[in-house]
């Protein structure tokens, strides 16, 4: 019984809140801010920085705490999506599963569809475009905003900084003309 | 050892029992990620569709609590560190980084249909070939550092 409650997926009122609280408790515990993308940055600042200025800084002193907190979050996505895992399709709105069955989606089961995301469509252009080219735009974007869903759009948005509110309107107005306008061409089929 | 330790040395070790909760903030925020389906591809792109509420619910009741707990914090001290809390504010200068950077990433957010926080988390579930994703990104963050002298901000 608590074993299929364990299971059971978390619904918007428990998620939200619990996103929330995470962003306070870094600030409370250590004046840390919440956000992801930074990590990029500190990535390529620790392992390949070149002559690059904006890699040119002590990146453990700035980031050694974001980086464990991304190991983390790592290891949270095995406890929550292996052993936690929820075996039933995602129950997203008969609405949005028609939009996406347009697409050529059949499978809707996992927490991304297996037949967008494996070794084998890397090999097709379709595929890697999806894959390379969306990876780079995630982090070439975010690196120029400053930010990503994380860190505007929720610590951002939370300290009620206007530069963060045009980041979060920015990039759903683009998300959404990638997923209606972009995606139908980059699925592979 | 000496039994009363200088300085330097209970900073860092200060320093490493923070790391540790850093950790356990991480695994919190991963499931949290996962179990609230802000990793999976549908959610995301039932939102970036408008075809369902979920995800704008989440942005909605996070920042509800966040934004008054944020309020409350300021001025205080973080409690591990001792440090007064404050948010640097960001500078909007002409705002272009804002609209341009937010819209590229946009882009790629729905392609990918995750963003930095999942595509990690998404590793640890099990999905290898983010770790594609994860890697072109930090590419894309390298190519933004090195043409940003010639970019408008």
């Amino acid at each position: 019984m608590i074993g299929e409650l364990l299971h059971r997926p978390w619904p918007w009122y428990v998620t939200g809140p619990l996103l929330g609280l995470v962003a306070v408790g870094l600030l409370a515990i250590g004046n840390k801010q919440l956000g992801v993308s930074s990590n990029l940055r500190h990535l390529c600042a620790a392992f390949v920085p070149g002559d690059v200025a904006y890699f040119r800084y002590d990146w453990r002193r700035a980031g050694l705490w974001n980086l464990v907190f991304l190991l983390g979050v790592v290891a949270g996505g095995f406890v929550g999506g292996v052993l936690l895992a929820n075996a039933q399709p995602v129950a997203i709105t008969p609405a949005a599963h028609a939009s996406l069955a347009t697409l050529g989606i059949q499978d809707f089961s996992g927490l991304v569809p297996r037949q967008l995301f494996n070794w084998h469509v890397l090999l097709t252009l379709r595929g890697f475009l999806m894959i390379v080219g969306g990876g780079f735009l995630i982090g070439f974007g975010t690196a120029y905003a400053g930010g990503c869903t994380s860190g505007h759009g929720i610590t951002g948005l939370a300290a009620l900084q206007l530069p963060s509110l045009i980041a979060v309107i920015s990039f759903f107005v683009a998300g959404a003309a990638a997923s209606v306008l972009l995606l139908p061409f980059l699925v592979p089929r | 050892m000496s039994a009363t330790p200088t300085f330097a040395a209970s900073t860092s070790r200060y320093r490493e029992r923070l790391l540790e909760v850093y950790l356990v903030m991480g695994v919190l925020f991963g499931i949290v990620l996962t179990k609230g389906e802000l990793v999976s591809w549908y959610r995301i792109e039932e939102a970036l569709r408008f075809k369902g509420p979920y995800i704008y619910l989440v942005i909605a009741s996070a920042f509800a609590v966040a934004a008054p707990g944020f309020a409350l914090l300021k001025r205080r001290r973080a409690r591990l560190t001792g440090e007064p809390i404050a948010i640097p504010p960001k500078v909007m200068g002409r705002g272009v980084r804002y609209v341009a950077g937010g819209a590229l990433f946009g882009l790629g957010w729905g392609i990918v249909g995750a963003c930095p926080g999942p595509l990690f988390a998404l590793v640890g579930a099990g999905v290898g070939v983010m770790a594609v994703v994860c890697l072109a990104a930090v590419a894309g963050t390298w190519t933004y550092g090195y043409l940003r002298p010639r970019l408008p901000h």
